[in-house]
């Protein structure tokens, strides 16, 4: 065996990550998303470039264009519905192109691993008339970015990358390279390329036209898109983009050849007659939508792809061997009702936990509809809360309960609407949404769950903080000084962990005949602590521990009615317990009637990781 | 000639490390090497995989199920749930660990405790008392390193210099206690 030198292991994001630092990358943005978020980690810790945590994907797709016109080279990378959210700059900035290079790195989630939907957004390339590559391991992720970057000053246009889940999470052997530099382009003012009013955009429309013209021959003849022709002579024929590409040689090994595209928009018709002409049965295997296959027929040869492989999930070997052979390997079978499943639940010490106790509590009594947004706190949907009614998207939990409440309204109806998100999704698109509730008049109790941290994607700073990207010190965004600023009236701040204040805040927020809001304040368990944190909250922050006085406990199950993952029934469910990974937010002794549980002497740090994990979304 | 290893566990068991420098090693001897994770939620006490193949090309980087050489589990429970993607005749190394899932800490549903003769009724099974070995060799956290340390014997891949794997992925002042357990593992089966 071939001794692999000079390689080393890298997911794709890494290798992302290392391909825009060769390519000279100057300026880099993103807000997290799964499968992104480890691209912009991983940028950031090459020190020559620029890189940044924005607001959302919007900002953060606006400031490299800006990047792109100050004349350096820049990078955006977002989870696949953050293109949505970035798509305004994206169809415009399609329009006037580039000074320097930018690349727009999409990261699509086939199979929902962690994500609300799943959406093509090799789309959005056609869409917006951009050129796209399509990565379908960490080597060509690595080399790919840096061809991106030319074309994009080539062709003077911004490019999209699109990766998915298993392309941005999957280790393979990467050759990597030196850095160049790349000297900045000096600033020249040019109104007729970067001022779209319409007499300069019906123009710059023209323009894309013979751009992507020149593209279509760049598609032909580039080395990205190439044929693998068949060892054993077979005729069937296999196209393919992206992660497919292995899964489907893992199934037709080399009793197929392949048309392996890496450049896919636009699509090289005079290789696709060239393929034809090798093969006889042809699969189009491809995530999600049929847009290589809606290719392959307007130029009139037969193929099959969807429904044959369906137009959902991931093509996975099993999913491409069970389409083409209609069979699967052979499984060893379990007894399934042994199975337990393993949902994921708020940490021991999350602070959203008080907050939905006490909410559940008073949701059931009166008649209340809730709308939820995205973060940890989604999972005050699950039991033993079950305080959500809906979720729309991102930041759209105060307009969404608005219009809600404005429907009741007209039905007659006087139930309470409440919309509940997280500090990064406040400063995501949320400050809009309330904006929304008070501008028009709204009654919606809007709840910011301020844990000073972006959770869900891994703790990462936001603009209420007070870190950036690095781990540094950075300005810090007083949430409730916005909120006032905005002009709400009824605005009250709350410890989550003190289950009585919370209870008397919703009470009164109840009481109340117009918008109110509700700021928690309680770092999350696992934010990377700094001394303001410990200022702040208490020197005790986390490092205390309860337990059950056993002969205290009348087994009544009080404690483990808050959910926590530190409390269990032991001696057969008469008595409860608590683990050592408790980390002390005292919830379960408020709610205990027999006070049987207790603080620890012990003292020390807890068993909950206290630094920034080195993984997850 | 390709292996299919599933690493699997809880969050917070150290799995990602452990395949770290699994796959660390398996690149120094010039295999080529993939590996897919899988953390879904794991910060939040959900399940985690590590899928790793090695050969001398591989193109999936995820294991299909039915064709698992090796499933090396931290946890019965995660053990149990994967027996789908062995093959008939694969192995599990199974740490005898239990870890409460909440609805079981809820007291809503019950942990078998039949699943270790289910496993081992379905698959040829090596059963470790990894945490406890760990613990003994004043390394708690050092249980997924030593069901590496069984793994590598297990494969016959004791040539390959598994002390600079360990070097290379874990902190300085780490490496000692890691090698013991790693030796550890090793002479236990
Ligand atoms: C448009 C969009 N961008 C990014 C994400 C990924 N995402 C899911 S939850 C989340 C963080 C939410 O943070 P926060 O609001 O602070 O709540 P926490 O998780 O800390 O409770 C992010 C960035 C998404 N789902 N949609």
């Amino acid at each position: 065996m071939n001794k692999i030198e000079n390689k080393i292991l890298m997911t794709g994001d890494e290798a992302l990550a290392r391909g825009a630092y060769e390519a000279g990358v100057l300026f880099a943005s993103a807000y997290p998303g799964t499968p992104s978020t480890e691209i912009l980690e991983n940028i950031s810790k090459y020190k020559e470039v620029i890189s940044e945590w924005a607001p959302n994907e919007k900002i953060a797709f606006e400031a490299c264009a800006g990047a792109s016109i100050g004349g350096v080279r820049a990078v955006c990378a977002v989870k696949h519905v953050g293109v949505n959210v970035a798509s305004d700059p994206l169809f415009t900035f399609a329009y006037t192109g580039v000074t320097g290079g930018m690349v727009l790195i999409s990261c699509d989630e086939p199979g929902m691993h962690s994500s609300q939907n799943e959406q093509d957004n090799r789309n959005y390339a056609h869409f917006s008339k951009v050129p796209l590559f399509e990565p379908s391991n960490s080597q060509e992720c690595l080399d790919m970015i840096k061809i991106a970057f030319d074309i994009s000053e080539k062709y003077d246009t911004p490019v999209i990358i699109r990766v998915t889940t298993r392309v941005c999470h999957s280790k393979s052997l990467v050759k990597i390279g030196e850095r160049i530099d790349i000297e900045i382009k000096p600033y020249k003012k040019n109104i007729n390329k970067y001022l779209p009013v319409p007499s300069v955009s019906r123009n710059l429309r023209k323009k894309i036209e013979e751009r992507m013209k020149k593209l279509k021959n760049f598609s032909e003849n580039t080395e990205l898109n190439y044929i693998e022709k068949s060892k054993n002579d077979s005729k069937i024929g296999v196209i393919v983009s992206g992660m497919s590409f292995n899964f489907a040689k893992e199934v037709f090994l080399d009793n197929a050849t392949y048309l392996k595209l890496g450049f896919t928009n636009p699509l090289p018709d005079s290789l696709l007659d060239e393929f034809y002409r090798q093969v006889e049965t042809v699969y189009v295997i491809e995530e999600n939508d049929p847009i290589m296959q809606s290719w392959v027929e307007r130029a009139g040869y037969e193929c099959i792809g969807k429904p044959t492989f369906l137009p959902y999930g991931e093509m996975t070997p099993d999913v491409i061997r069970s389409a083409v052979y209609g069979e699967k390997l052979k499984q060893v079978e379990i007894n399934t009702d042994l199975l337990v499943s393993r949902p994921p639940a708020m940490c021991s010490g999350c602070p959203h936990r008080g907050f939905f106790f006490e909410l559940s509590k008073m949701s059931r009594k009166k008649d209340t509809i809730i709308a939820g947004d995205i973060g940890c706190y989604t999972l005050g949907f699950a039991e033993p809360y079950g305080t959500m009614d809906y979720i729309v998207c991102m930041g759209s939990s105060f307009s969404a309960a608005h219009g809600t409440q404005k429907a009741m309204e007209a039905a007659g109806k006087d139930t309470k609407v409440i919309g509940i998100m997280g500090d990064s999704t406040f400063f995501h698109t949320g400050m809009n949404s309330l904006v929304e509730v008070l501008y028009n008049n709204g009654k919606v109790i809007c709840v910011i769950l301020d844990n000073r941290i972006t959770g869900m994607t891994g703790q990462q700073g936001n603009p209420g903080s007070g870190i950036n990207i690095n781990l540094d010190a950075s300005p810090e965004i007083d949430i409730e000084n916005v909120v006032r600023a905005l002009g709400a009236k009824n605005v009250e701040r709350v410890n989550p962990n003190d289950l009585k204040k919370v209870r008397n805040v919703l009470e009164d927020a109840y009481s109340k005949d117009e918008p109110y809001v509700i700021i928690t304040d309680w770092p999350c368990a696992l934010k990377p602590m700094g001394e303001r944190d410990y200022e702040k909250y208490g020197q005790d922050l986390f490092k205390t521990k309860y337990f059950v006085e056993e002969e205290k406990c009348i087994g009544c199950k009080s404690c483990i009615r808050v959910g926590c993952p530190s409390i269990a029934m032991i001696k057969d469910g008469k008595i409860a317990t608590i683990d050592n990974s408790c980390v002390g937010c005292s919830i379960c002794e408020q709610v205990c009637p027999t006070k049987a549980i207790q603080i620890s002497d012990f003292k020390g740090l807890n068993n909950i990781t206290q630094k920034k994990p080195d993984f997850f979304s | 000639m390709i292996k299919n290893i599933l690493l699997v566990g809880v969050g917070g068991q150290g799995t990602l490390l452990a395949s770290k420098v699994l796959t660390h090693g398996l690149m120094q001897a010039g295999y080529d090497v993939k590996m897919s994770e899988i953390k879904g939620m794991s910060q939040r006490g959900g399940d985690v995989s590590a899928h790793i193949r090695f050969g001398d090309i591989v193109h999936s980087s995820v294991i299909e199920k039915g064709s698992g050489d090796l499933l090396i589990s931290f946890e019965q429970m995660e053990a149990f749930r994967h027996i789908p993607y062995m093959k008939k005749n694969g192995v599990v190394i199974l740490n005898n660990q239990v870890i409460h899932p909440v609805a079981v800490l809820a007291g809503k549903e019950k942990y078998s405790e039949n699943l270790i003769t289910e496993i081992s009724n379905t698959l040829e099974t090596k059963i470790i008392d990894a945490t406890e070995e760990a613990k003994k060799l004043n390394n708690p956290k050092g249980a997924n390193i030593l069901l590496i340390g069984a793994t590598i014997k297990i494969l016959g891949l004791t040539d390959i210099n598994w002390e600079n794997s360990i070097k290379a992925n874990v902190k300085p002042k780490f490496v000692e206690p890691n090698i013991r357990v790693f030796n550890r593992g090793m002479n236990l089966v």
